[in-house]
């Protein structure tokens, strides 16, 4: 009798706390996200040209993480980083790790990709990786973020391995292969950055002559 | 002004004297910016955008040659004490949830007969040629200092835009798969050398939301909070909203609704 009770009450705590954590993770908007959505899609000026509008299309990766405020559930988190990993592409000659120097001037550029009619960029504008917004990376630079982890000494820690060579290509090429709704740029699946630059970019955290590097 | 000015420069100075020092520490870096933004504080050039709303306030422009001192702007006509604390806010003459914006651009339309597109044209400021609109709200944002903002979103069409607020915030979307959550979701984040409020909590929404209208020294005029959040969807490298846009006015009225019961301290001063 006494065990019956103890079961019952563990799974009714079991149940409540269950739906406890379901309604942690509702979905942002609630019941009136679907209008939200709507509302969202009309705000825009009717001036701005077709092609910009897409940049408001969601792929599934993007609508799973808005719907789990960014902290998808690992089965959820699982399937989102196979789906990711089988979008990385690698450059022709198939080397991934390219120049430092130019790794280096991609790392400070911020601007490109501006679009509107308020302060756009101008067409052809250098994209970069922007690295510096979100993490430390050559000890000379102090302006740096800390949204990201800090990334310097990154190839004295980790070694310049090809395995880690790899892993710094693919992770920039489409972060979400790793970490699911990662607040990090997939800078590889937008084409934001061409597969030559992300090796730059490998080059500018691993080659031990880089200044992230070399204190 | 001239002592004004002078005081930006030396914020500046501050600040480039900062940038040159290298080796900084972090902790070294956030006590030179609080003292550059001190400097900043003391001798806000967004003072001179309140008296001049002041005065757009009690003219009387316009096709019907009318002040805005009749305008409703939530707490009965010409009632400013307190107004901009607790707006965004649901209006039963327009059945809509309204900011202190398109509120006033309503009363332009209404009270003094200007059409949408007149008032709206220069909504923000261009180099020589200044916005009314700024003005005008930085003159009502100053009547709620030291007034708690006070937006419980408890009318079921404030809690509607407050909940399509919070959708907004978290959508991805864009060739950097940014949200406003990327940046502004954590505590304690940089980008750059700038802090980044945390906006789902009441003290960093607070943070935020208390100190606008804020004069951009960067930018050197006020920005309000419409052109705030526009600005923050061209670096997420989206496309335009309009201004006074449903989607704007809802994630106001979520920060609003987070940021409730923080005070009140308008013109901010910013980078």
């Amino acid at each position: 009798m006494n065990f019956k009770f103890a079961l019952f009450f563990g799974l009714t705590v079991g149940m409540a706390a269950s739906a406890f954590a379901d309604k942690a993770v509702e979905a942002p908007g609630g019941k009136y996200a679907k209008d939200a959505e709507q509302m969202f899609r009309t705000s825009f000026k009717a001036e701005n040209p077709k092609y910009w509008m897409t940049r408001l299309e969601q792929d599934e990766t993007m609508k799973a993480c808005q719907q789990y405020r960014d902290n998808p559930p690992r089965k959820v988190g699982e399937k989102l980083e196979k789906l990711n990993a089988a979008t990385i592409r690698y450059p022709v000659e198939g080397k991934l790790i390219g120049d430092w120097k130019e790794g280096e001037k991609l790392a400070a550029v911020g601007t490109g990709g501006h679009i509107g009619f308020i302060q756009p960029d101008p067409a052809g504008k250098l994209r970069g990786g922007n690295c510096y917004a979100c993490h430390e990376l050559a000890k000379k630079e102090i302006a740096y973020g800390t949204i990201g982890p800090s990334l310097r000494n990154f190839g004295k820690i980790r070694g310049n391995t090809e395995e880690n060579i790899k892993y710094v290509y693919d992770k920039i090429y489409n972060s979400n292969s790793f970490t699911a709704c990662t607040n990090m740029p997939r800078f590889g699946l937008h084409s934001w950055l061409t597969p030559e630059q992300i090796t730059h970019i490998v080059a500018f955290l691993i080659d031990p002559e880089s200044p992230v590097n070399k204190d | 002004m001239i002592r004004r000015l002078m005081k930006t420069l030396v914020g500046a100075a501050i600040l480039a004297a900062f940038a040159g020092s290298v080796a900084a520490q972090d902790s070294k870096v956030a006590d030179e910016l609080a003292k550059y933004r001190e400097a900043l504080a003391d001798g806000n050039p967004a003072d001179l955008f309140e008296v001049k709303g002041e005065g757009l306030w009690l003219e009387k422009r316009g096709p019907k040659n009318a002040s805005l001192e009749q305008c409703d702007l939530g707490q009965g006509p010409g009632k400013l004490e307190g107004a901009y604390a607790a707006l965004p806010k649901y209006f039963k003459d327009t059945n809509k949830v309204m900011d202190v914006e398109s509120r006033l651009v309503h009363c332009m339309v209404t009270l003094q007969g200007f059409t949408q597109a007149e008032v709206t044209k220069q909504w923000y400021s261009k180099p020589g040629k200044d916005s009314d609109i700024e003005a005008l709200v930085t003159f009502v944002g100053a009547k709620s200092n030291g007034m708690k903002i006070n937006v419980p979103a408890t009318h079921p069409e404030e809690a509607k835009m407050a909940k399509m607020g919070e959708y907004i915030f978290y959508r991805r979307s864009g060739p950097q798969d940014f949200s406003c959550s990327i940046c502004h979701g954590q505590d304690g984040k940089r980008i750059r050398l700038q802090d980044l409020g945390n906006l789902t909590t009441k003290a960093g929404a607070g943070e935020a939301m208390r100190t606008w209208p804020s004069y951009r020294v960067s930018q050197g005029t006020v920005w309000t909070m419409q052109r705030r959040l526009i600005d923050c969807m061209r670096q997420a490298r989206w496309p335009e909203p309009n201004y006074l846009a449903d989607s704007i006015i809802a994630l106001e009225t979520y920060l609003q609704k987070t940021a409730t019961g923080t005070v009140m301290e308008t013109p901010g001063i910013k980078r």
